[in-house]
């Protein structure tokens, strides 16, 4: 690696894989579930909280000697609050049709336990440079699972991808592609308790390539 | 050299292999095995789990074979080539060649997809998680034709089948491990993936969707349909189906839930083989009759007027509500499942009562979900382990107080 030190690799690579915020912490679950029915809105997700994590957790990491221990907690909700409501507005300017599907889960980026957590956990603790890598490669794990979750949950249930047919047309009487082998889209898949089911099997897969992650 | 003696020397080849669960399962599947216990005490009880799923597939065989008989008289029926039953249940015109043939060739395929992706699914587990296969399927295997609409599409039911089957029981650890009974995951899953297949008036009689869809490519035919009773009450239409015909079964409905009388002798046979609890069975009725009263009730009360969206439902007499649907299937042979019920006698009783009550409750207040008692007996599932740990954490409370009142 000539761009990054060993050590600070693995801060990028570990979420991805072996200590993801979502599989393995089960952290973030409710937005995973919540918006992951269409990969468009998954990937404009995954970019939101990957600027609100990168940048948030560089700016924490800048403040923490001056931030009084007692007050830390409001402190990092004053700037995760400014970062949301950057992107949020950011949204509503350049892709108002895609800020009503997200609804209220991008205002609820603030409650994000992912990102709450690598501030406690990570950012009050370490130089701007290794926080801001550390953000960076745990938005990555989070965005990583919500576009496959949202990849699976479009492309089943509603036989396209970022808005585009892939399958074929649906329509009765003008039938293509699978559908017209009696191929049909599985609503289940758009309900939240098959997303649920995808991040378990997510899980599951992982957990039975890597025995050492089997916790009892 | 007959099929016995040759299982026998490929099981005995692929012993200690990864095969081997395979072998074994179809072997014992078929026959007996040879081997008896040599030596030391044994107490000999026939009723193994072979023996017990058997026993619930032998209750099951008037539901398939009516359902058969069933599926061809809808069908004529709808095409208006023969007249509706008028003579009772052992009525010549229903037990006709003709009928039985449409419903046989349409519901074998159901039983064998049901059966080979099932038990492959379950050979395939045993083979990763290296243990014998457990009978667990067998039953839910015969369930679950009985418990679709005859109309269904052969890969969604399999589709369905690998999702009951892996999601519903083997992330669980398998037969006798699992939460929520199979039978009824699959039914449910199909239920909310593809709902147009599932509810309707085209799905409950056979050939309804293959017509819609000539027409649609422009042939000169009429419709066929069927509503199931619970359908027409929940859009507050009209039916034209007499109590005996509920009773005995011929209306439309999924393949073998319509014939109250014939699921009544099943659960009979059950209890009297001691293999289903009666106290399920007959609680499931009561809160059944309860929330239809109440409902009932509540109308006579004068409470809800006829602008309602509930009132042709509520007004259904309460006890029609044991007749229609498939609440008599559900509460007999689904409900009284062993692995999923209440273990305890008290909670049997609270469990099938809420079934019973909250079947009927979702019947009434959610007509997009005719069929409350299949979520009624699912979320009652997710609770019976907790209602046997309060039944169990009562008894030992009385307990301690009487050791207590001893000691002092």
């Amino acid at each position: 690696m000539g761009l990054l030190s060993k050590k600070d690799a693995a801060l990028i690579k570990d979420p991805l894989t072996d200590n993801n915020p979502i599989t393995i912490q089960v952290l973030g679950i409710c937005s995973a579930l919540a918006i992951t029915a269409e990969l468009e809105a998954s990937i404009v997700m995954s970019v939101a909280v990957l600027f609100v994590m990168g940048s948030g957790n560089l700016i924490i990491s800048l403040m923490r000697n001056i931030i009084p221990s007692k007050i830390r907690i409001i402190v990092q909700l004053i700037v995760v609050a400014t970062l949301v409501i950057i992107v949020d507005l950011v949204l509503k300017a350049f892709a108002y049709e895609l800020s009503k599907t997200l609804s209220v889960f991008v205002g609820l980026i603030i409650t994000n336990c992912i990102i709450m957590g690598r501030f406690e956990a990570f950012a009050l603790a370490n130089g701007p440079w290794r926080s801001f890598l550390d953000g960076i490669g745990n938005a990555a794990g989070y965005a990583l699972i919500l576009i496959i979750v949202g990849f699976f949950r479009e492309l089943l249930g509603a036989g396209t991808l970022l808005g585009i047919p892939v399958l074929g047309n649906p329509i009765p009487g003008e039938l293509s592609g699978v559908y017209k082998y009696g191929y049909e889209n599985n609503g289940f898949m758009l309900l939240a308790p098959m997303a649920l089911i995808t991040v378990g099997i997510i899980i599951w897969i992982q957990r039975s390539r890597n025995k050492e992650l089997i916790e009892d | 050299m007959g099929l016995k003696s040759n299982l026998h020397k490929l099981k005995e080849k692929y012993k200690d292999t990864k095969m081997a669960p395979a072998f074994n399962a179809i072997h014992t599947f078929l026959y007996l095995p040879n081997e008896t216990a040599h030596n030391g005490t044994h107490i000999k009880v026939a009723d193994d789990l072979k023996r017990t799923m058997n026993t619930v597939i032998m209750a099951l065989i008037p539901c398939l074979i009516f359902g058969m008989f069933n599926a061809g008289y809808q069908h004529y029926l709808a095409l208006g080539e023969i007249q509706r039953v008028s003579g009772g249940f052992f009525s010549s015109e229903f037990w006709t060649m003709a009928n039985f043939t449409v419903g046989f060739w349409k519901i074998l395929p159901l039983i064998i997809v049901s059966y080979v992706v099932g038990l492959g699914i379950e050979i395939l587990f045993a083979t990763i998680k290296k243990h014998e296969v457990e009978e667990g399927y067998l039953v839910t295997g015969m369930l679950v034709p009985l418990i679709v609409p005859i109309d269904i599409p052969l890969w969604m039911l399999a589709v369905a089948v690998i999702f009951g089957v892996v999601i519903g029981k083997e992330v669980f650890g398998g037969t006798g491990m699992n939460i929520l009974n199979p039978a009824l995951t699959i039914r449910a899953f199909l239920f909310f993936a593809y709902p147009t297949w599932m509810s309707g008036d085209k799905v409950w009689v056979t050939g309804a969707v293959e017509r819609t869809n000539e027409i649609v490519a422009g042939a000169k035919l009429d419709v066929i349909s069927g509503e199931t009773i619970l359908g027409s009450l929940a859009q507050g239409k009209e039916f034209a189906y007499s109590t005996w015909d509920m009773f005995l079964g011929f209306v439309p409905g999924s393949v073998g839930e319509t014939s109250t009388l014939l699921i009544l002798l099943g659960g009979l046979f059950l209890i009297f083989t001691k293999i289903g609890s009666w106290r399920i069975m007959l609680s499931a009725t009561l809160g059944a009759l309860a929330m239809g009263l109440i409902f009932n009730g509540v109308v006579n009360a004068g409470w809800i007027g006829e602008g309602s969206k509930f009132y042709s439902l509520m007004t259904t007499p309460y006890w029609h509500h044991l007749l229609i649907g498939g609440f008599a299937f559900g509460a007999v042979y689904m409900a009284t499942d062993p692995v999923t019920a209440s273990q305890t006698n008290k909670g049997k009783w609270i469990y099938g009562f809420l079934i019973g009550f909250i079947s009927i409750m979702i019947r009434v207040f959610n007509p997009a979900y005719p069929e409350g008692v299949m979520l009624a007996i699912l979320l009652m599932n997710v609770f019976a382990p907790t209602i046997d740990h309060y039944v169990v954490q009562g008894n030992v409370k009385k307990r301690l107080k009487r050791l207590k009142v001893k000691t002092t």
